[in-house]
């Protein structure tokens, strides 16, 4: 058996910025920029943590918070390890600057469910690393041993004298002393904030309105500009007359830039009235033909024809030629727009001597670049400020909006805050990859699968996203995962994918490529249960022998479902498990059909081992978010084209899950040492085909296509 | 266009716009309240919602010369210190993720317990139909209830 061949984003990336990469650039601030704003000189002793004199205590938080509790993980990894008094606490988030590196990205940015896994060791060992330092310090201070003084509490205690002095008593001391290489890290068993429902620091900005998100970004002589945008998506403008738009009240100017032409107002209202009467003759470009339906039959021709190979264990077809009996289906998966809550925006500021830029950004090196290139300045001279984010979901890993800012703002010879109407956000977006798979299953004669065959065809997001180079003999390791990793203990594997352009740009979304090979693995071995007249729980556990994580989230979600009790009348259940960004959830969801055909989610079930867990309240909250995100996808989502254009353009019609839709979760954490895995993603991929599951045992009837809609 | 007064969080505004400007836009652009947000500009997300003489209103399609001589209350102004019971549960319950449809929500819970201080589960789902993309509709609802006792 050939093991799959699994190259991660993360390892690629570090391959790139190996490599230097165009895309990946890290810079260091001169001397002192970095904490140029601190006025007294505090206790830096690395770049996440200052400690003043008055006792506070300043965490400087390196990943982008967009709701998945990064300004709350994170300190509490620090202050762990520094026995801060967790109420003295304070967060800032960090410039651009080589020392936030993402260690799994190779540059500074937020995804992959990565920020947690990432700085566990290196931020509980800049806390540790201060501590034994300000304990240090208070040692000499009093002319004891160290090792009889401890630290509780922002404070370090002499027992035996009775003496106590504060972080902040001696901050000034211990920026003296010799930073440790190899500083001592608590046993779990001690902690009082890792592992704990710690309450997010981020909720009281969160419940007054004093959050400050991109779009809420004020600065002196800012002006706000709205861009018009090919219908067409990767059209161009042909020529257009700005005298309409620019006799709209409060209308400053009307410029071209990279993607269309920017109406510059004084706010946002005059700005999109300016907008609405420009005159632009667009030329449609290379989609100006393209259809979901042309979109559809090249993926389904593409994943017909022999594709690059994935993954090959044994001899699939010679045991799909002798299998005793054989199941074949193919999946189909449309677009996706992210909708993220807060539409694009970014303020930027290109003067001769340096740039600014304030954005909801999941990317700061790539913003610092970009910006540097635009404002032709030295990145040095670039700051970036991230805000908190209105959602990011992968969309604010992208550069578009943060480019417009910049070439418009450089036009102008302002400040200037680029805001996208809801319907530019929806109908410009790097969307989820469409795509087509062919499922082939050869069973026993007791069921048992002896061959698993899976072609299909998709766009590659790392190959926009970075180009060409990242295919290896036809494979994008990311757009393979998940298929190739498929679980279950089958001799025969067969795995090919066929890369195919759609021409629509596609990026990020959460969990990525995982949510549609989940959606495809998790209902054909559902589709092979059924075949085998198995129950489909004890049919996924009697193939999971080679995957103790899988079986123990999937046994886990089984009985506090109550899987083997049966429903009150009218309810039906599924289930699917799946692994993603090193976590694995099980998730089961119990539904009943309304009488025009739509399915109803009552409740959903899901068990989750993400090893070492930070804070349950945060897991607990991702994996809600992150049911409702892939439900609300499997239910409703798909972006249409017609004529290059996409057809959706708001929340009437691209619908989103709410209150009254909202089934009950039930969320249970696996108790786990094991690799830790993160949690912002790894709950959306099992909804969607425990949801089609159970619509499959509530009628019978398989989804292969989604969104689900209506059965009819 | 003669200049449009209200009031907003008790305190007298007169502003000199267009008057199909949006109310969301007057309090964001022109007097800086960036708490109230846009998310859709058709009233479909509720990111928008402030309390217009008491009643929670969508304000990106209410032009602001609907509200001349009206009492507005925006998130700024719901209360001092976070102390509206609302704020208090949202704060027990850890509600927000990303934060950005929660000011609208919140207005949204306010001016709900505000009509029945004892919302049954069937009363939220009707009266919440705000957006949230981060799905934080279970912590919502278990902080309204948490409100209605007083938080």
């Amino acid at each position: 058996m050939s093991a799959p061949s699994q190259v991660s984003r993360r390892e690629f990336l570090e391959t790139t910025a190996a490599a230097g990469a165009g895309l990946v650039i890290g810079f260091h601030l001169p001397a002192g920029g970095r904490f140029a704003a601190a006025p007294a000189a505090p206790f830096a002793p690395n770049a996440w943590l200052r400690i003043s004199p008055d006792n506070s205590v300043l965490i400087v938080v390196d990943r982008s918070e967009m709701g998945q509790g990064v300004t709350t993980a994170l300190p509490m990894l620090v202050a762990e390890e520094l026995d801060a008094d967790w109420t003295t606490v304070k967060i800032e988030s960090a410039p651009a600057d080589k020392a936030y590196i993402n260690p799994m990205f190779g540059m500074q940015g937020t995804g992959g469910s990565t920020s947690v896994r990432a700085a566990y060791t290196p931020l509980r060992k800049a806390g540790a690393a201060a501590r034994e330092m300000l304990v240090a310090a208070a040692a000499q201070t009093w002319g004891v041993d160290k090792v009889e003084c401890h630290a509780e509490r922002g404070a370090v205690v002499h027992e035996r004298s009775k003496r106590r002095a504060t972080y902040g008593q001696l901050a000034a001391k211990a920026a003296s002393l010799p930073v440790p290489e190899n500083p001592t890290l608590k046993e779990p068993k001690a902690w009082k904030i890792l592992g704990h429902r710690v309450k997010r620091l981020d909720t009281p900005a969160k419940v007054d309105g004093s959050a400050e998100f991109g779009i809420d970004v004020k600065a002196p002589g800012m002006l706000v500009a709205v861009v018009a945008r090919s219908p067409a998506i990767g059209g161009k403008v042909a020529s257009f007359d700005a005298t309409k738009a620019k006799a709209v009240p409060g209308v400053k100017d009307a410029v071209q830039i990279s993607s269309g032409v920017a109406v510059i107002a004084d706010g946002y209202w005059n700005a999109k009235k300016g907008r609405d009467a420009l005159d632009v003759k667009w030329d449609d470009g290379p989609n100006a033909q393209l259809s979901s339906a042309s979109i559809s039959q090249l993926l389904r021709d593409q994943a017909a024809k022999p594709g690059a190979q994935a993954r090959h264990d044994g001899d699939p077809d010679g045991a799909l030629a002798g299998a005793a009996s054989k199941v074949e289906a193919a999946y189909e998966l449309p677009l996706l727009a992210h909708a993220t809550m807060e539409p694009m925006n970014c303020t930027a500021h290109v003067r001769a001597d340096g740039v600014d830029v304030w954005a909801p950004t999941q990317f700061q090196t790539g913003v610092q670049g970009l910006a540097a290139k635009i404002g032709g300045v030295p990145p040095e001279k670039v700051q970036v400020h991230t805000t908190y984010l209105g959602g990011g979901f992968g969309r604010r890993f992208e550069l578009d909006f943060i480019q417009e800012a910049l070439e418009t703002s450089k036009a102008a010879g302002a400040p200037v805050k680029v805001v996208w109407s809801r319907e530019d956000d929806m109908q410009h977006d790097q969307y989820r990859p469409a795509s087509v798979h062919q499922m082939r299953a050869g069973l026993d004669a007791a069921g048992k699968p002896v061959a698993w065959t899976h072609a299909f065809a998709a766009p590659s997001i790392m190959a926009r996203v970075f180009g060409p180079g990242v295919i290896k003999n036809g494979i994008d390791e990311e757009t393979v995962e998940g298929a190739v990793g498929m679980p279950y203990t089958v001799p025969n594997v067969h795995v090919q994918y066929a890369l195919t352009d759609l021409g629509i740009p596609v990026g990020f979304w959460r969990s990525v490529n995982n949510t549609f090979n989940a959606f495809v693995v998790e209902s054909f071995i559902d589709e092979l249960a059924h075949a085998a007249k198995k129950d489909p729980y004890e049919y996924r556990r009697d193939l999971l022998g080679k995957a103790p994580r899988h079986l123990g989230v999937l046994n886990l979600a089984a009985s506090k479902a109550g899987w083997s009790t049966p429903l009150a009348a009218g309810r039906w259940r599924g289930i699917a498990v799946w692994k993603s960004f090193d976590s694995y959830v099980a998730e089961v969801a119990e539904i009943s059909m309304n009488a025009d055909g739509t399915p109803r989610v009552h409740r959903v079930v899901c068990a989750v081992d993400c090893g070492p867990v930070v804070n349950p309240s945060i897991v607990e909250a991702q994996m809600e978010s992150a049911i409702v995100y892939g439900l609300t996808a499997a239910l409703w989502g798909e972006i249409t084209i017609d004529k290059g254009r996409a057809q959706q353009s708001n929340f009437n019609n691209y619908l989103m899950l709410r209150m009254g839709d909202m089934p009950r979760v039930e969320v249970h954490i696996v108790p786990s040492t094991d690799a830790q895995g993160g949690v912002g993603e790894p709950g959306t991929p099992p909804i969607g085909p425990a949801v089609c599951n159970a619509i499959f045992a509530a009628t019978g009837k398989r989804v292969r296509k989604l969104p689900i809609g209506k059965l009819t | 266009m003669p200049p449009i007064s209200f009031t907003v969080n008790g305190k007298r505004e007169t502003v000199d716009v267009a008057p199909d400007t949006p109310l969301l836009w007057v309090l964001r652009d022109t007097l800086g309240l960036t708490g109230t947000k846009f998310g859709c500009g058709i009233a479909q997300c509720g990111a928008c919602t402030v309390h217009l003489e008491g009643t929670a209103t969508r304000t990106c399609v209410l032009p602001v010369s609907a509200v001349a001589g009206k009492r507005v209350t925006t998130i700024e102004g719901l209360s001092k210190n976070r102390a509206h019971a609302v704020q208090r549960a949202w704060i027990a319950e850890d509600v927000p993720q990303c934060g950005y449809c929660q000011s609208g929500q919140i207005m949204a819970a306010a001016a709900l317990l505000a009509k029945k201080p004892h919302p049954t589960d069937a009363d939220i789902d009707a009266a919440m139909t705000n957006i949230c993309r981060c799905g934080t509709y279970q912590r919502i609802r278990a902080a309204i209830h948490r409100a209605a006792q007083g938080a």
